[in-house]
């Protein structure tokens, strides 16, 4: 049987409220708020994130096979998904593809996913994820949030069976942006979503209902893809579903996110789903994907780290539109007087990427103390040359000291330094993120996260940081 | 393991010191040329008596021949020195076991730094190509995790700890107000310090030491020369360097609330000069103040106070320039800011005037030994150097 063996999401810590836009630009704004990227997340590092709460279970599955899929990928040319795989540690034997340019690469991603899974490449980890820019002011920018969600496909231990597919191709110009442009564009909203959305969208919803002798009211779930709620559920309404069954788009709590929107309901769709239920996937961008699920008896087995919900929950509200402005380098600011930071450097990542991406220092074979970075000689009993691999990345941590620093440059000042004891032993100075400053404290649990430290020379720098402990489910 | 030391094996017969500031006037070459004939026409010699030469700078320059352009220097030995915030320490310390070794009678040693060309605040020191983890923090910050920590360690509540801490920085410029060679020469009040615009919390910009140009020089001989060059030689007592391995970024047991290579340090200074309380025998103690609690933690590692007591005998007064131990008598980096290469030997240049009684207002009365301290790098991560002077040879009652 083919199908999800386990999926997880990822939404950033930090919200803006849409009530911002009417405060700064003082024109009407849709309601609710939209999830925003912190200045040191990407649609990479997001990709991560949401890998992460799928593999989260203290057995993680492996994989073969890893795609990368997104609208908004931080190179022009470099694979993205070798990045993300790195940083999960993937096997060095993985298949990574990058799927780019489309609404719908989300989609399609997963659709070769099982492609691969089915001509027996193993299990395929999908991850999408999407960090779009729509220019100040604009729809695009009030519609547009960010986030990814990721899901491992496989044969064995489905919780999710794949039913049936259908995709169709359509050259219809409804959103682009060409390489070295900030901002999306798009035709006008009438033409696209009347001889696009509506029409294109239909003809692959009613036609993989009619190829499995489905009707609308078979379907327990609908993640419709939309351009905006209102054109989703009137989507919904006249193809003859019960608006009950239109899973929420997201668009008031976590924004519209691209190639991930669709996906990241998804993921929301399974966390409350039974077994036996209909799942029907739809999504839109130069045609559609529709996609059949039925969740099985694992459903109730598996649960991602935080998923959908969880992340939900765990917000930062209040984030003021300058400075999301000043987090997407769209706002000229004073230059600080320190020297620009320099690209890193590419022998030296070559030589540190289990350090760098996927975050392990050694363990003493001798005295059993963990150390990051990898040490030679052991910082504990001076042991030479008698360490072991040792991943830090998932373990807890709590701070025994920190610095608040206004000092040194930061779009989001003050940076905070935290000192880290992880649970288990070892110790590391580094930058915390989605912090709240006045709630930092000795002994606060952090947990760490894959994030971009900053750009330079065209280089996107990864790296890793603390953040305190979200809450979750 | 410990150093055996040369005790009393070469003594200081000159010595010069800028005014440290923002010297738009003058470029490295001329306070390095001031500062090493300040020190020469202080041991009454010409260059044409040095037999070799030691030159600390931590970026201003590379190699020797950034000394020997300036002055001119004929043909000779010199040794460029770095090892961060004790630079100038250790180009003294290297001069030294080269006079005692016997390999060179007599030796001039210059520390400089010019700092404020680059147009950035705070120090800067060239990165190296590397894999891009570091993470990124201005110095305070570093400095500043002693703060939270020291403070929950020892009970004190955030407003009292930011007392302390502004304490020993209005001690700071209360002495240097007294100092004619000090950047800053004026005294700050404790409320201008608590209230000064936030750097890296709890550290005001009044909690960090300036930012200067500087330089400053010391002729060495060995001691039974020393009396035919003047007749208060300053003898040494002990040098110490110290670096670390970083245990405390790496291991849990570091507790923020110490630096353990200025401990070591301590230690090793004391072995060599045969000192067993340091408390009762320092008469005094130039230490490297670059933040607040720095100063704090360094009077419990070098024994001044008792582990958890450095906050309350500063709030006593004990580190003041009339207290039992009174600490940066000069005014501190706090007051001459922090042109790296030059201050271990302006340091060493406060002991000396006290020493030898030609340290005018600021004089503290009949001091026998002199400490001087710097440390380079963070808390966890550091070069610390000690040097012990004294008044006499053979004396090690102190006080």
């Amino acid at each position: 049987m083919l199908g999800i063996v386990a999926y997880g999401a990822y939404i950033p810590f930090n919200r803006l409220d849409r009530k911002r836009y009417k405060e700064f630009f003082g024109e009407p704004a849709p309601p609710g708020e939209k999830a925003v990227a912190n200045y040191d997340e990407d649609s990479v590092s997001m990709a991560v994130e949401a890998a992460r709460d799928c593999l989260s279970a203290p057995e993680k599955p492996p994989f073969n096979v890893l795609y990368f899929a997104t609208s908004s990928p931080p190179y022009g040319e470099k694979q993205s998904a070798a990045t993300v795989a790195a940083a999960l540690d993937s096997p060095r034997q993985v298949r990574a593809g990058d799927y780019t340019c489309s609404l719908r690469s989300g989609s399609g991603a997963l659709l070769a996913g099982f492609d691969a899974v089915a001509s027996g490449a193993g299990n395929a980890l999908v991850t999408v994820a999407d960090c779009r820019l729509g220019a100040p002011q604009s729809q695009w920018e009030q519609i547009s949030g960010d986030g990814a969600a990721a899901f491992l496909l496989g044969s064995e231990k489905v919780l999710a069976s794949l039913e049936g597919h259908v995709s169709i191709s359509a050259e219809l110009l409804s959103q682009w942006r060409e390489p070295g442009e900030r901002f999306v564009r798009g035709w006008e909203e009438r033409f696209y979503i009347s001889r696009g959305y509506n029409s294109i969208v239909r003809s692959a919803v009613e036609e993989l209902l009619k190829k499995k002798g489905l009707k609308p009211s078979d379907i327990n779930r609908l993640v419709l893809y939309g351009p905006s709620p209102r054109y989703q559920m009137a989507l919904a309404k006249s193809m003859g579903f019960d608006l009950a069954v239109v899973q929420d788009s997201l668009f008031s709590t976590a924004g519209q996110a691209g190639a991930a929107n669709a996906p990241m309901m998804l993921a929301a769709a399974l966390e409350e789903a039974a077994p036996g239920d209909l799942i029907l996937l739809a999504t839109f961008g130069e045609g559609s994907d529709a996609i059949l699920f039925r969740a099985t008896e694992k459903i109730r087995d598996f649960r991602p780290g935080r998923g959908v919900k969880g992340h939900l929950a765990s917000k930062k509200t209040g984030l003021n539109y300058n400075t999301y402005l000043k987090w997407r380098q769209l706002l000229e600011y004073e230059p600080p007087r320190r020297p620009d930071f320099i690209r890193p450097s590419a022998p030296a990542m070559f030589r540190e990427l289990k350090k760098k991406y996927a975050f392990y220092g050694s363990l003493c074979t001798r005295c059993a103390t963990p150390q990051f970075p990898r040490q030679r000689v052991c910082v504990n009993c001076q042991a030479r040359d008698e360490m072991r691999e040792y991943c830090f990345a998932d373990k807890k941590a709590r701070v025994a000291t920190y610095a608040i620093d206004y000092l040194t440059f930061s779009q989001d000042p003050p940076t905070v330094l935290g000192v880290l004891d992880f649970q288990g032993g070892g110790r590391i100075l580094c930058e915390m993120t989605d912090c709240d400053i006045d709630k930092i404290e000795i002994g606060m649990e952090v947990e760490m996260s894959f994030r971009k430290l900053y750009t330079a020379g065209g280089v996107h720098n990864y790296f890793w940081k603390a953040r305190p402990k979200r809450q979750g489910v | 393991m410990a150093a055996k030391g040369i005790t009393d094996k070469v003594a200081i017969v000159g010595m010069g010191c800028i005014r440290f500031g923002e010297l738009w006037d003058k470029s490295l070459d001329d306070m390095i040329v001031e500062a090493a004939y300040q020190a020469l026409e202080d041991a009454g010699i010409g260059p044409e008596k040095i037999d070799a030469y030691w030159f600390g700078t931590c970026n201003s320059g590379f190699c020797g021949i950034t000394l020997s352009e300036p002055l001119k220097i004929q043909y000779k030995p010199v040794t460029r020195v770095e090892n961060f915030c004790a630079t100038g320490t250790d180009a003294f310390r290297n001069a030294c076991y080269a006079v005692a070794s016997g390999a060179y009678d007599v030796a001039l040693v210059v520390g400089a730094e010019k700092l404020k060309d680059s147009g950035y605040s705070g120090l800067v020191i060239p990165p190296q190509p590397d894999d891009g983890t570091k993470p990124n923090y201005s110095a305070p910050a570093a400095f500043s995790l002693l703060a939270p920590a020291y403070f929950k360690k020892y009970g004190l509540e955030a407003g009292q700890g930011k007392e302390v801490l502004a304490r020993i920085a209005w001690k700071n410029h209360r002495n240097g107000a007294k100092n004619p060679k000090a950047q800053f020469r004026q005294e700050i009040t404790m409320e201008q310090i608590i209230n000064s615009p936030l750097v890296a919390a709890p550290l005001g910009i009044m909690d960090c030491s300036g930012v200067a140009d500087g330089a400053a020089a010391a002729v060495i001989v060995r001691s039974e020369d020393a009396p035919r060059y003047r007749k208060d030689p300053i003898f040494v007592k002990a040098l110490s360097i110290i670096c670390g391995p970083n245990h405390g970024g790496l291991h849990q047991d570091y507790d923020f609330t110490t630096v353990r290579e200025t401990y070591m340090a301590g230690l090793d200074a004391y072995g060599q000069a045969g000192i067993t309380d340091p408390a009762g025998q320092i008469s005094m103690a130039e230490v490297h103040d670059c933040f607040t609690p720095t100063e704090l933690v360094i009077y419990e590692d070098l024994g001044f106070s008792r582990r958890g007591g450095g906050w309350a005998d500063v709030l006593n007064g004990d580190f003041d320039l009339t207290g039992r131990l009174p600490v940066n008598p000069d005014g501190g980096l706090k007051s001459f800011g922090h042109p790296i290469g030059a201050s271990g030997l302006r340091m060493l240049y406060e002991m000396y005037l006290q020493l030898q009684g030609r340290a005018g207002e600021r004089q503290i009365d009949n001091p026998k030994l002199g400490l001087t301290h710097n440390m380079g790098g963070f808390p966890w991560w550091c070069v610390a150097s000690v040097c012990i002077v004294g008044k006499e040879p053979g004396a090690r009652e102190g006080r």
